[in-house]
């Protein structure tokens, strides 16, 4: 098994509208992956059917080599697949130290709910694994602020955090640098990926800013329409006019407003 | 029976149309609506009461009915909106029903405080208003008016709701109210106007079915478990729901108690349960898309 | 610290008058219902029709205690526990599924369908209900004030019991996520976690504490009726609930033994207007205090800052 993703002719429909056209991709092993596309071209489609929160109308898609199409997100999980979102999803009652120990509480436990009831969250080693992963990322000094009162750049670490509390071997990041100021877009993700790497773990991520995906990523997926209009290297995608027409709009010429297009 | 289930249907839908605008516009599960009720039975049968026993003209009777339901919702909505939940809006969901609970226990003394504990019946307005003889059938006048009358009612709502200003604020408002306010709508006054309005609806739901029950301690309680059963069915905040949700539950009822009388409530308990399992939403509202 | 509370209440019941004793009873059985909602609560649910389990649990005793002539007061709450349980975990597969008003106005429903067939049934006594006999504590039968005293005992224990287990419940992975089911569900269901399942236990611990409540306090009552389904008995736990605060295990027993006071004093003064009294304190409690009684406690004993256990 030299890939790690395989999907074969996947295909969404919601009604008339088509979200997935016949998406082939192979993903071998720590290749890191960006996926563009402006919005709605099928970007975020794409991650939820490989997460098991969509199921595709048509296709397969392979983790490793398993069959995973259409299971839902908690068994696609414990397989060894994670996520972070766009808008980070974390336990905004509690501090950040409980909500890194409930991920590596759930990690320690696995699925099983007898175990579950009968050992403790909050334990010696539940707190060490939560503590070295806040360290990881380098938010532990947050660790007794409560999320809700996390500005967003911590919020999105603490996500990936808790994504990564189980140690997964891929790993798909929503947008991570979205909603963040452009001066700590790169710190926050050289944070990220170099982690990431370290511990082994396969990356695809969706990004609108070109600039990260040119500097992080090893291959570029290019979405419009539902369909994978360029997989190559961001060298060769990136610096294609018509990609980047279709995904970034024309380009304004100096003293021209064109009024058509924003 | 087909006719019982419809004048059942008829006050139903009067009662429920408003709980279902009060749920749609302020998502407020209004537990006080069996107040409402209640008063507007008190009130109606006092009143109007009253107001038969001078011997004076019948039409105007009916219109007292209207006039007296309608300042009950006014006062009664006006007090509960601006004093209470003005205070709680942002609250969780459940607080906010706990809290038109409260008001509903403190309501029901204060009816018992002003009425007694006596039971009272108002039987001249289906005196006044006779019979009907359609084909083999005999219907009392009233009932046939009162279902003509929740007709128009549905009518009047839907033309309201589709055709006027204010209908569509309401509909903006209801679908999703942190826009309506960024297009500068007022979301504060919009929803003292929907709690006033569908308070004098559940007065009026009380005060229509005043001459055909006895009105005593209790039917407030009573009228709750059916009026929410007609909005969960329909759909909550769907004013055609509501319509929809009133007939079945009329016609169930009318069925039930002809065929197996012993199992009324749970006739309609299950009814209620069984439309919830396969849409929770109910039959008409659609479902929220979620948003990650 | 607990535990030396519980100590100190079963030493003190002798001394103390019986009508504080019989109020003292039927709010600790009423607290373990209070109990199993604040576990939902936590997790963000709140069934408006815990009444089905109350009663079934006080309907199971009642009607084995009748029918086959078991007294024994441990064999019937076993027997309580096991069938609202059950009908918590059957029940469960549905209810697990919903959230927010569905799933209450489902809960709601389903106890009205219990309602229903209690109040038309003439073989359960319908809407009279019938008379259940005191129970026998492993072969004896208490008289006079020795009854009122092993009763208070009987639900002190199994308060006791109940508390601990809870605590302990509430400090276990499954328990203590029911928090963070109620800010992110996807979060959890991306970790791994099937939240329809935490769910469906929760309503199974919920649902059996009910069903020992409902026949604790059937055995305190003396009496069961169809009124003990009826919505505005699931009302009041969700009150107490509302009154004691999701904070603390501790608080469901004060809340419930404060609201049943409330509820006596108001019927005594105020024999005409105890709902206005109630009501009114109802609003006053969560105007004022919207984290319920339990907080109190905790803005005595700790900061603020931590987060709740």
């Amino acid at each position: 098994m030299s890939a790690i993703l395989s999907v074969r002719g996947l295909e969404k429909r919601f009604g008339s509208v088509v979200a997935a056209r016949d998406i082939s991709v192979t993903v071998p092993y720590l290749q890191t992956v960006g996926i563009i596309g402006a919005n709605g071209a099928g970007k975020t489609s794409f991650v939820n059917m490989i997460t098991g929160h969509l199921q595709p109308s048509k296709g397969s898609i392979w983790f490793e080599d398993r069959d995973i199409t259409g299971r839902p997100s908690r068994e696609i999980s414990r397989l060894g697949i994670a996520r972070s979102f766009q808008a980070p999803q974390i336990f905004t009652s509690l501090s950040v130290l409980d909500n890194i120990c409930a991920a590596t509480a759930i990690a320690r436990t696995g699925g099983r709910l007898m175990s579950q009831t009968l050992t403790p969250l909050q334990s010696a080693a539940t707190r060490t694994d939560g503590e070295a992963a806040l360290g990881l990322f380098g938010i532990a000094s947050c660790r007794d602020t409560r999320a809700a009162m996390l500005p967003q750049g911590v919020r999105k670490l603490l996500d990936i955090a808790m994504a990564v509390a189980g140690q997964p071997r891929l790993l798909l990041l929503d947008e991570p640098t979205s909603g963040i100021s452009m001066v700590e877009k790169f710190g926050l993700m050289d944070v990220v990926m170099s982690r990431l790497k370290h511990r082994r773990i396969t990356v695809l991520f969706v990004e609108h800013d070109m600039d990260i995906v040119g500097r992080y990523a090893d291959r570029v997926l290019a979405f419009h329409d539902g369909a994978v209009i360029a997989d190559g290297t961001p060298a060769v995608t990136l610096t294609n006019p018509r990609i980047q027409e279709l995904i970034s709009g024309p380009k304004l010429k100096a003293g021209t407003a064109d009024c058509d297009h924003a | 029976m087909l006719t019982d289930g419809l004048v059942y249907a008829a006050y139903l839908y009067v009662v429920a149309v408003g709980l279902t605008l009060i749920f749609g516009v302020m998502r407020i599960l209004n537990v006080t609506h069996g107040s409402f009720y209640a008063f507007g039975a008190y009130g109606a049968a006092s009143a109007v009461g009253a107001y038969f026993e001078r011997g004076l003209p019948a039409a105007g009777g009916f219109l007292l009915m209207v006039v007296v339901t309608m300042a009950i919702g006014l006062v009664l909505g006006l007090i509960l909106e601006r004093g209470l939940l003005r205070r709680i809006y942002g609250k969780d969901e459940v607080v906010v029903v706990l809290v038109t609970y409260a008001a509903f226990l403190i309501l029901e003394d204060i009816i018992q405080l002003i009425w007694g504990t006596n039971s009272y019946a108002l039987y001249e307005p289906l005196a006044v208003a006779g019979s009907l003889r359609v084909g083999k059938l005999v219907l009392s006048g009233y009932d046939v008016g009162l279902v003509a009358f929740a007709v128009l009612l549905a009518c009047a709502v839907s033309f309201v709701l589709h055709h006027t200003r204010w209908g569509r604020l309401l509909t903006v408002v209801i679908f999703d109210r942190e826009v309506a306010a960024a297009f500068g709508i007022n979301v504060s006054l919009v929803y003292t106007v929907t709690f006033v309005i569908g308070a004098v609806l559940g007065a009026l739901g009380g005060a229509v079915m005043a001459p055909k029950i006895s009105v005593t301690l209790g039917i407030g309680v009573e009228v709750i478990v059916l009026a929410f059963a007609v909005v969960a069915i329909g759909g909550m905040g769907s004013v055609a729901g509501a319509f929809l949700g009133a007939l079945i539950v009329g016609e169930v009822r009318s069925a039930s108690v002809h065929f197996v009388p012993q199992l009324e409530l749970f006739v309609i308990s299950v009814v209620m349960a069984v439309v919830l399992m396969f849409r929770p939403q109910g039959l008409f509202t659609r479902v929220q898309p979620r948003k990650i | 610290m607990g535990a030396l509370v519980f100590l100190v209440a079963a030493a003190l019941t002798p001394a103390l008058p019986a009508w504080i004793v019989s109020l003292a009873i039927v709010a600790l059985a009423n607290a373990l219902v209070v109990l199993g909602l604040i576990i939902l609560w936590r997790a963000g649910l709140v069934p408006f029709g815990q009444a089905l389990f109350y009663a079934i649990g006080a309907y199971a005793v009642a009607l084995i205690a009748r029918y086959t002539g078991l007294r024994d007061v441990l064999l019937l709450l076993t027997a309580a526990a096991i069938l609202s349980g059950l009908a918590a975990f059957l029940t469960g597969f549905l209810l697990a599924r919903y959230r927010e008003i569905f799933f209450a106005m489902l809960s709601l429903a389903m106890s009205m369908i219990l309602y229903g067939v209690l109040v038309k049934t003439e073989t359960l006594g319908s809407t009279d209900g019938f008379h259940v006999a005191p129970p026998t504590y492993f072969g004896y039968a208490p008289q006079g004030g020795m009854r009122l005293l092993l009763m208070f005992w009987l639900v002190l224990g199994c308060c006791a019991v109940a508390a601990v287990l809870v605590s302990f419940y509430l400090r276990s992975v499954a328990g203590a996520l029911a928090v963070p089911v109620r800010d992110s569900e996807i979060r959890l269901e991306f970790l791994g976690v099937s939240v329809n399942g935490l769910i469906h236990l929760n309503l199974v611990i919920a649902g059996t504490l009910a069903g020992i409540g409902g026949a604790l306090a059937a055995f305190a009552i003396e009496h069961v009726d169809p009124s003990m389904a009826y919505w505005t008995t699931s009302g009041g736990f969700v009150f107490v609930t509302i009154l004691s605060g999701a904070g603390f295990v501790a608080a469901a027993f004060v809340g419930s033994l404060l609201f049943e006071l409330l509820r006596s004093i108001a019927y005594d003064v105020l024999p005409g207007a105890w709902q206005i009294f109630l009501g009114s304190a109802l609003l006053l409690i969560i105007l004022f205090l919207p984290e319920g009684v339990g907080s109190l406690f905790q803005r005595v004993r700790r900061p603020p800052s931590h987060s709740r256990s």
